[in-house]
C-alpha cells in the first residue's frame, strides 16, 4: 500500500502572527516534490509543524498521514509512523554520542512495535552503522562524538541523512539540506536520499531556495510558496523558470506586498 | 542505646583491639570534639546549611554487634564486585569485611590494600605517621574531631615507590545500621600509580542515620592517583565529610566525587598542590531530589608555583532539593605560573529546586591564570524535540538528555559497571 502525506488547508500562527495561511499539498510515497520560496515564506514552519514541534500549533486544517490524523500524534509517534524531517539546523545533544543516539533511535522503534524486543545487538548495530556511514562517506570516528556538537555544517547534514537511512522513512522532508554544502557533499547527500527512494520507495519533500539540489534529486512536482500559501505548482520546469526570473513576478502576480 | 561519650570511645577502641596509640588519638579527638561548638548558620562555612534538626545522640556511634554478621548484601553490590576486572576488591558491611580479594600481582609488588583496622594492627608505622596528620586533621572542625574519635571501617591503600598498580582497586562500604564513620587513607608513594574506586551506600530507612567520613589522598612526587568516591546513601542519612588530596611535585590526582543519596550532605573537599608541577582535577556529579540538601565546599590550594587545578561540579536538581557549591582557588604569595579553573553547572529539572553557586578566588601572586564559571539551566526543549523527532519517546529523550549532561564526567569513572549503576540511579531519580 502506498503511504501519503496529505495536507489540507493548514493554518499555523506563531503568537498572533499567521505564518501558514491554508496549505494544501499531497505527497505520495515514491514521489519527489520540491517546495521553493523566498526566506520567510513559511517553508520551515511547515516542516516543523509536520514534524510536531510543540511551538507550532495549527489553528485550522488537517494533515493525514498513512490514513491517520497526523496532528493528533506526538513528534515521536509521527516519526515512528514513517515521517522524517532532515533538519536545516539540527540541535546539538551534548553528552550523547552519535552511536548511542542511533542505537536508541532503532531500539525505540523496535520497542514500540514489540515491548518485549531486547533491542538491536551491539555487533549487529556496528555492522549496520559501518555500512551506512560508509555509504555517506562519514568518518567512523564520528560515531563516538557527541551528536552535532562542534560538527561542521556539512557534517551535520550528512548525519541527518545518515539518520534518515537508518530510520528508512516512508516520507521524508528535507529542509534546506543543500544549504552550506559544497558540491561533493551535496552529491553524496543527494545520492543517499536517492538510494532510499529507489530501495524503499520513499517519498520526498525537498525544501530549498535553489535549483541546485534539484539537479541531483529530480522533482516530479515543484511548488512555490509565498507568504504562507502555495501559489504555483507545476513540473520541474517551474524550478528552472524560478532560477531565471526570481520570485518577483510571482509576487506581482499574486499581489503580495513586500513588507518594508 | 549508645551515645557519643568518652566511655563509648574507650569501648569502641577496645572492641576493635586497638593499640594504645590509637586509643590515645581517639581520646584526644574526643576532647577536641567536646571543646568545639556545634556549627551554626552564623558560621560562614555553614551559612547555607542548617543542622539544628540533627540529634546526634539519637543516632549514636557504630559499635560492634549492632549488625548481624550475616546481614544481606544487596545483589547489585555483590555483582559489581565480580563483574569488573579489578586488582583488588573489598566489601565491608558496617565496618566489617565480608568479601576481600587482592591480585597476586599487586601483592607481589608490595601493594597494601586492606580495611583500616587491619592496617592499624599490621602497619602501625605507616598509620601512626600518616593517619589524620597531613591529610585531614582532627582540629579542622567539629565533625573532623568526632570522626577521629569514632571512626570505624574504611579502606587503607598503600602503593610503594615506583609501583604501577594499573588494575583498579574497588571498595564497597555498605551500611545496614545507618551509622557510618568510615575512613579512607590512600598513599601513593613516589613515582607510583593507582586507580581506586571507593563506594559508600546504605540501605535507607525511616530512622535518621549518620555518615561522618574522612578521605585522605596522599599523592607523592611523580605519583598518580585516580580516585572516585561515590556516595549512594538512603535519604535518611546526614552526611558530614572532610576530604583532602595532597599532591607532590609533578604528581597527578584525578578525583571524582558522585553524590546521589543522603538527606543532607556537608562536605569539605580540599586539593593541596604542594610542589611545582602538581596537577589536580576535581569532578563532581550530583543529583538531588525530594528535600535533599547538598553543600559542597571546595578549595583548590596552590601552595607552590607552576601547579594546575581544574574543577568541574555538575548537579541535577528536582523537587524541593537544594544544592550549594562554594569553591575557592587560593594562590599563596609567590605561587607564580599557576593555572586554576573552577566551574559549576546545574540542571534544574523543577522550578521548586534551588542551586547556589559561589565561586571565589584568593590570589596572592601576579603571574597566574585563574578563572571560574557557573551556569544554571533547564533541559533544552529543542534538544528534546530533536530526539523525539527520531521516534524516541519523551521520557527516554529526557533520560538521554540528563545522562548527556553528566556524560563527560561519568567517563572519568574507571568501571563501566559502576557507571551504568549510577546512570540507572539517575534514571530512577528522574521518575521518583
Amino acid at each position: 500500500m502506498t503511504t501519503a502525506l496529505e495536507i489540507k488547508n493548514l493554518h499555523v500562527s506563531i503568537g498572533d502572527q499567521p505564518i501558514l495561511k491554508g496549505i494544501n499539498l499531497l505527497v505520495k510515497q515514491g514521489e519527489t516534490h520540491a517546495l521553493m520560496g523566498p526566506n520567510g515564506s513559511g517553508k520551515s514552519t511547515l516542516a516543523y509543524t509536520l514534524a510536531g514541534h510543540p511551538a507550532y500549533e495549527p489553528s485550522a486544517g488537517q494533515v493525514i498521514f498513512d490514513g491517520e490524523d497526523l496532528l493528533e500524534l506526538e513528534a515521536d509517534e509521527r516519526s515512528r509512523a514513517g515521517l522524517f524531517l532532515a533538519f536545516q539546523y539540527p540541535a546539538a545533544v551534548p553528552g550523547v554520542t552519535l552511536a548511542k543516539f542511533l542505537r536508541q533511535t532503532i531500539n525505540s522503534r523496535r520497542k514500540a512495535e514489540n515491548p518485549e524486543d531486547p533491542g538491536i545487538s551491539i555487533p549487529e548495530f556496528r555492522r549496520l552503522l559501518t555500512k551506512k556511514m560508509d555509504s555517506l562517506a562519514i568518518d567512523h570516528k564520528m560515531a563516538g562524538r557527541y551528536l552535532n556538537e562542534g560538527f561542521s555544517g556539512g557534517e551535520k547534514k550528512r548525519v541527518e541523512i545518515l539518520q534518515m537511512s537508518v530510520v528508512e522513512p516512508k516520507i521524508a522532508i528535507m529542509d534546506e539540506t543543500d544549504s552550506g554544502l559544497d558540491i561533493d557533499a551535496l552529491r553524496v547527500v543527494s545520492e543517499g536520499a536517492r538510494r532510499l527512494q529507489t530501495d524503499m520507495n520513499m517519498g520526498v519533500l525537498v525544501i530549498t531556495h535553489y535549483q541546485r539540489i534539484l539537479n541531483y534529486i529530480q522533482p516530479d512536482y515543484v511548488h512555490i510558496m509565498l507568504d504562507g500559501r502555495i501559489v504555483e505548482s507545476g513540473g520541474p520546469e517551474l524550478a528552472l523558470q524560478l532560477e531565471e526570473r526570481g520570485y518577483d513576478w510571482l509576487k506581482e502576480k499574486h499581489e503580495i506586498l513586500e513588507i518594508a | 542505646m549508645i551515645t557519643f561519650t568518652k566511655d563509648a570511645v574507650i569501648k569502641l577502641s577496645a572492641s576493635l583491639n586497638e593499640p594504645e596509640w590509637m586509643l590515645e588519638r581517639r581520646l584526644q579527638a574526643w576532647e577536641l570534639y567536646e571543646s568545639l561548638p556545634m556549627p551554626t548558620t552564623k558560621d560562614e562555612e555553614w551559612r547555607r546549611t542548617d543542622i539544628r534538626r540533627l540529634k546526634l545522640n539519637e543516632i549514636g556511634p557504630s559499635v560492634n554487634g549492632d549488625t548481624a554478621v550475616d546481614a544481606a548484601i544487596p545483589e547489585f553490590l555483590g555483582k559489581e564486585l565480580t563483574e569488573d576486572v579489578a586488582g583488588g576488591r573489598m566489601l565491608q558491611v558496617d565496618g566489617v569485611v565480608r568479601q576481600y580479594e587482592l591480585s597476586d600481582d599487586l601483592k607481589a609488588q608490595g601493594v597494601i590494600f586492606c580495611d583500616m583496622h587491619t592496617a592499624v594492627s599490621q602497619h602501625p608505622d605507616l598509620l601512626q605517621k600518616h593517619f589524620m596528620t597531613e591529610g585531614v586533621r582532627p582540629d579542622e572542625g567539629k565533625f573532623a574531631a568526632l570522626h577521629a574519635a569514632f571512626w570505624r571501617g574504611g579502606t587503607f591503600l598503600y602503593v610503594p615507590k615506583n609501583v604501577q598498580a594499573a588494575a583498579p582497586l574497588h571498595s564497597v562500604l555498605w551500611s545496614v545500621n545507618g551509622k557510618t564513620f568510615t575512613h579512607t587513607l590512600v598513599i601513593v608513594d613516589v613515582g607510583a600509580e593507582a586507580v581506586f574506586m571507593d563506594e559508600y551506600a546504605s540501605a535507607g530507612g525511616e530512622l535518621p542515620g549518620l555518615h561522618n567520613g574522612c578521605i585522605e589522598l596522599l599523592v607523592r612526587d611523580n605519583a598518580s592517583l585516580i580516585y572516585a568516591g561515590l556516595q549512594d546513601f538512603g535519604q535518611n542519612i546526614w552526611q558530614f565529610n572532610h576530604e583532602r588530596g595532597r599532591i607532590g611535585r609533578d604528581a597527578r590526582l584525578d578525583w571524582v566525587t558522585s553524590v546521589m543519596g543522603s538527606r543532607l550532605t556537608k562536605a569539605f573537599q580540599t586539593l593541596e598542590l604542594d610542589r611545582p608541577g602538581g596537577w589536580g582535577r576535581m569532578s563532581g556529579i550530583f543529583f538531588t531530589n525530594g528535600r535533599q540538601h547538598l553543600d559542597m565546599d571546595t578549595q583548590q590550594n596552590h601552595n607552590a608555583g607552576s601547579t594546575t587545578s581544574d574543577l568541574l561540579y555538575k548537579g541535577a536538581l528536582r523537587d524541593k532539593s537544594r544544592t550549594v557549591w562554594q569553591g575557592m582557588i587560593k594562590a599563596q604569595p609567590g605561587s607564580q605560573k599557576i593555572d586554576g579553573f573552577q566551574a559549576n553547572r546545574n540542571l534544574m529539572l523543577d522550578k521548586t529546586a534551588r542551586a547556589d553557586s559561589i565561586p571565589g578566588l584568593e590570589i596572592e601572586a601576579d603571574d597566574v591564570k585563574c578563572t571560574h564559571a557557573s551556569a544554571i539551566g533547564q533541559l533544552d526543549p529543542e534538544e528534546l524535540f530533536y530526539l523525539m523527532s527520531r521516534g524516541i519517546p519523551r521520557n527516554t529523550a529526557v533520560e538521554m538528555s540528563v545522562q548527556g549532561f553528566f556524560d563527560p564526567l561519568m567517563r572519568r569513572i574507571p568501571f563501566e559497571g559502576v557507571r551504568n549503576r549510577i546512570f540507572d540511579r539517575i534514571v530512577e531519580k528522574i521518575y521518583s
